[in-house]
C-alpha cells in the first residue's frame, strides 16, 4: 500500500477514536464541562497533561530546533519540564483544594475582587488565543502535507473535530480524547526514534545511543557527539556540545529564556486549570508526576533525535553530488521545505555557515540541469548552497531511516494528535474563562447551569472559528508572538498565585499593582524587540527570556505595595489558610 | 491542634525548599552556570554538562516530583490532615 492510503488509514482511524471517545463522554453540568466533574484519575489526568502540553511545536519542531542549535536547544528542553515542578510543589495541591473552575477564578477569591479576576480574565484569553493560532495552522500543514489536501481544507477538518469533541464533552470529553492522542503521538515519536538509533549506534534506546559509538560507516567506533562536534567545526558552525561562544547566546540570556520558559509553564491557565480535574489533593500532586514523567517520555528522545539528524542531514547531504542524493531530499524538495541553489556551478551539494539566499524559497517552476527546483530568491555570499526547514528533522526521520510506509502515516497521526490535543485544552480555557469568569461571575449572577452550559458551548464555537480563521490566514507574527505567551503568563499569573498561597499579607492593591507592572514591562520590552526593530536594551536579555525580569519585577511591586496598603479581610486569611492542608477538598463525581 | 498546624506547614515548606535547590541545581547549576566546567569531564560519549542539560536534570525533575508525593503523603498521615 502506497505511504498516502496508510495515511487516510491512519488518521480515519485515530480520527473515529476520538470522535468516539467524544460521544461515550459527553456531558450536562457545568462542573463536568468545566473540570471534568473532578472525577479523573491520576494517571490519565498525567496522559491527558502531556498531550495538552505537548503542541505541534513540541512534535513537529522541536528536535530539528535543537539539531540546528545545539547545546542552546537546551533551553527548550529544561524550560519546558522544569515548569513542573514548580508546579507540584507550589501550585497544584494548593489550586485543587481550593477547588474552583478555572485561574481566574483563583484570582478574584483569593484577591477578593473583581478587577483583578478582570485583568487575569484578559490575560488568560490573550494567552490562549496566542497558542491556538499556531496549532491550528499546525494541523493544516500536516494535512496538507501528508494526506495532499489543500492547507485551509485541512484546517477545516481540524477545526470541525475539535468542535465536535470539545463542545459535546467539555473538559471530560477533551480529557479523555488526549489520552488517546498521548498514545498516538508518544509511538509515532519513538518508533522512527528507536530504528534510527539502531541504525546509527546499534542502540535500541535513543536516549543511551547518542552517548555511543557509531555503529557503521566511516565514523565506526567514534563517540557521535564526538564526530559531531568536529563535523560542526569542519563546515564553519560552533562545536554541537559547546555551551557558549561567538554565534551562541550569552549564559546571562540562555539562563533568564530558560527560567521564563519554566515559570511561564507553571503560569500557563490551560496547564494548570488541568489539575482542578482530579479527586482530590493527593491526586493533583501525582498527577503533577506523571505529567511530567510521560512529558519527559517525549522530551528525552528529542535531543538524541536531534543528533542522529544533524549526523545524518550532513554525511548524506553535504559534499554530495545532487544526482546522487537520497530520494528524500528529492521528495522534501518537492514540498518546498529543502531548497537547492548550485551557486559554484560544480553540481554537488555544500552545506555550509549561514543561509543560502535571503527569505524562504521562491520556486520560479523551472527546473535545473539536474532536475533541481530552481529558486529565484538572491543568494548571499556565504559557501552554503541549501536550505533545509527545522521541521524536516522529524518528518523525514522515517524516510531517512528506510521505514516502512505505515511509520511515515503513523508520524502524520501523530502530528495532528499533537496539534489537535493542545488546541482543544486550549479552547476550553477560553470558552470557560468567558462562560463562567466573564458571564456567570461579573455579568449574569442569576444564570442557570443550562444557560452556563450553553454559553460555554457557543463560545467552544466561536473560539474555534477564530483559531481557524487564524490558521487560514495566519498573521505573519506567529513565531513573535510565542514569546509573548510565555513571557505573559510568567510575569502575570506565576507570581501572585505563588503570593497568594504563601503570603496571607498578600493583598489586592499589591496582586493588582504587581500585574500590572510585570506585564506592561514585559509587553512593552518584546514589542519594541519584535515589532518595532528595538534593541535588548536590558542587559542583553532577549524577548523570548524577559518574562522572568518581569516575574521578578511583579513579586517585588506585589510584596512592596502589599506591605503599605490593609492587610485582607479575615475571611481570605481563613481561605489562605484552608488551602495549605489537604483535608476536606470538594469530593469528585465518579466517571 | 492549632500547633500541629503550624508544624506542618513549617515542614512542609523545608520540603519545598530542599527539593527546589535540587532543582535549581540541576538545571540552573549543572545545566547552564558551570556546564563548561562539567563538560571537561566525559561519561561515555557525553561529556557532562552537555548531559545534565539535555538529559540528566529532566531525570531528575520526575524524581522530585515524585519524592515530594511520597513524603507529603507520609507527612499529611502522621499530621492527621490527609484525606
Amino acid at each position: 500500500m502506497s505511504i498516502l492510503t496508510w495515511t487516510y488509514i491512519m488518521v480515519g482511524i485515530t480520527f473515529s477514536i476520538y470522535l468516539g471517545i467524544a460521544w461515550v463522554s459527553r456531558v450536562k453540568t457545568t462542573k463536568g464541562f468545566y473540570v471534568a466533574g473532578g472525577g479523573v484519575s491520576p494517571l490519565a489526568n498525567g496522559m491527558a497533561t502531556a498531550a495538552d502540553w505537548m503542541s505541534a511545536a513540541s512534535f513537529i519542531s522541536m528536535a530539528g530546533l535543537i539539531s540546528f542549535l545545539g547545546y542552546t536547544g537546551s533551553i527548550y528542553l529544561l524550560g519546558w519540564t522544569g515548569g513542573y515542578v514548580l508546579l507540584a510543589l507550589l501550585l497544584a495541591p494548593y489550586l485543587r483544594k481550593f477547588g474552583k473552575y478555572t485561574v481566574p477564578d483563583f484570582v478574584g477569591d483569593r484577591y477578593y475582587s473583581d478587577v483583578a479576576r478582570f485583568v487575569a480574565l484578559v490575560c488568560a484569553i490573550f494567552v490562549s488565543f496566542t497558542y491556538v493560532a499556531g496549532q491550528m495552522r499546525g494541523v493544516g500543514i500536516v494535512f496538507s502535507r501528508f494526506l495532499e489536501v489543500d492547507v485551509n481544507t485541512g484546517v477545516l477538518i481540524g477545526m470541525a473535530i475539535v468542535f465536535f469533541y470539545s463542545s459535546l464533552g467539555g473538559m471530560k470529553g477533551i480529557t479523555y480524547t488526549q489520552v488517546a492522542q498521548y498514545m498516538v503521538l508518544i509511538f509515532a515519536y519513538l518508533i522512527p526514534a528507536i530504528a534510527i538509533s539502531m541504525q546509527i549506534t546499534g542502540n535500541p534506546i535513543p536516549q543511551l545511543g547518542f552517548g555511543g559509538t557509531i555503529a557503521n560507516g566511516v565514523d565506526t567506533g567514534k563517540y557521535l557527539l564526538e564526530t559531531l562536534d568536529g563535523l560542526n567545526q569542519d563546515l564553519g558552525f560552533s562545536a554541537y556540545t559547546q555551551a557558549f561562544g561567538p554565534g551562541s547566546k550569552t549564559m546571562l540570556d540562555v539562563f533568564c529564556i530558560t527560567l521564563a520558559l519554566m515559570v511561564g509553564t507553571a503560569g500557563l491557565p490551560h496547564v494548570i486549570v488541568r489539575f482542578y480535574t482530579v479527586p482530590n489533593v493527593r491526586g493533583a500532586r501525582l498527577s503533577a508526576g506523571y505529567a511530567l514523567l510521560f512529558i519527559a517520555i517525549l522530551y528525552t528522545t528529542a535531543p538524541a533525535v536531534a543528533s542522529f539528524a544533524r549526523y545524518n542531514m550532513i554525511n548524506t547531504i553535504n559534499d554530495t553530488a545532487y544526482s546522487e542524493a537520497p530520494n528524500w531530499v528529492k521528495n522534501w524538495e518537492k514540498t518546498g521545505l529543502i531548497a537547492w541553489m548550485d551557486k559554484n556551478n560544480d553540481g554537488i551539494i555544500q552545506y555550509r555557515t549561514g543561509d543560502a539566499f535571503a527569505g524562504n524559497p521562491d520556486f520560479s517552476g523551472e527546473t535545473g540541469p539536474l532536475g533541481q527546483r530552481m529558486i529565484t530568491n538572491a543568494p548571499t555570499d556565504n559557501g552554503n548552497e541549501i536550505y533545509i526547514d527545522r521541521d524536516i528533522m522529524v518528518l523525514a526521520n522515517p524516510e531517512i531511516a528506510n521505514l516502512p510506509a505505515w511509520v511515515i502515516a503513523l508520524v502524520a497521526a501523530g502530528g495532528l494528535a499533537a496539534a489537535l490535543s493542545t488546541a482543544s485544552g486550549l479552547l476550553l480555557v477560553i470558552s470557560s474563562s468567558i462562560s463562567h469568569d466573564l458571564y456567570y461571575r461579573l455579568i449574569n449572577r442569576q444564570a442557570t447551569e443550562k444557560q452556563r452550559l450553553t454559553v460555554g458551548r457557543v463560545m467552544i464555537g466561536i473560539s474555534v472559528f477564530i483559531a481557524g480563521y487564524f490558521g487560514i490566514h495566519p498573521p505573519g507574527f506567529v513565531a513573535q508572538v510565542v514569546a509573548f505567551a510565555f513571557g505573559l503568563a510568567a510575569s502575570s499569573f506565576f507570581p501572585i498565585i505563588v503570593l497568594g498561597i504563601f503570603s496571607k499579607r498578600t493583598n489586592k492593591e499589591g496582586a493588582i499593582c504587581g500585574m500590572i507592572a510585570g506585564i506592561c514591562f514585559t509587553f512593552f520590552y518584546i514589542v519594541n524587540i519584535k515589532f518595532m526593530g528595538g534593541t535588548a536594551w536590558f542587559m542583553g536579555i532577549s524577548a523570548e527570556g524577559i518574562g522572568a525580569v518581569g516575574m521578578v519585577i511583579n513579586f517585588v511591586v506585589t510584596l512592596l505595595v502589599s506591605q503599605f496598603t490593609p492587610p485582607p479581610p479575615a475571611d481570605v486569611q481563613e481561605l489562605v489558610e484552608s488551602i495549605r492542608f489537604p483535608r476536606g477538598a470538594g469530593a469528585g463525581i465518579e466517571h | 491542634m492549632k500547633k500541629d498546624l503550624s508544624l506542618y506547614w513549617k515542614k512542609n515548606l523545608k520540603l519545598m525548599v530542599i527539593l527546589l535547590s535540587i532543582w535549581a541545581v540541576v538545571s540552573y547549576g549543572c545545566g547552564i552556570l558551570f556546564v563548561e566546567q562539567l563538560n571537561t569531564i566525559n561519561i561515555g560519549g557525553f561529556p557532562l554538562g552537555f548531559w545534565f542539560a539535555q538529559q540528566g536534570a529532566i531525570y531528575v525533575f520526575v524524581a522530585l516530583i515524585f519524592a515530594y508525593y511520597h513524603l507529603m503523603q507520609k507527612m499529611d498521615k502522621e499530621f492527621d490532615v490527609h484525606e
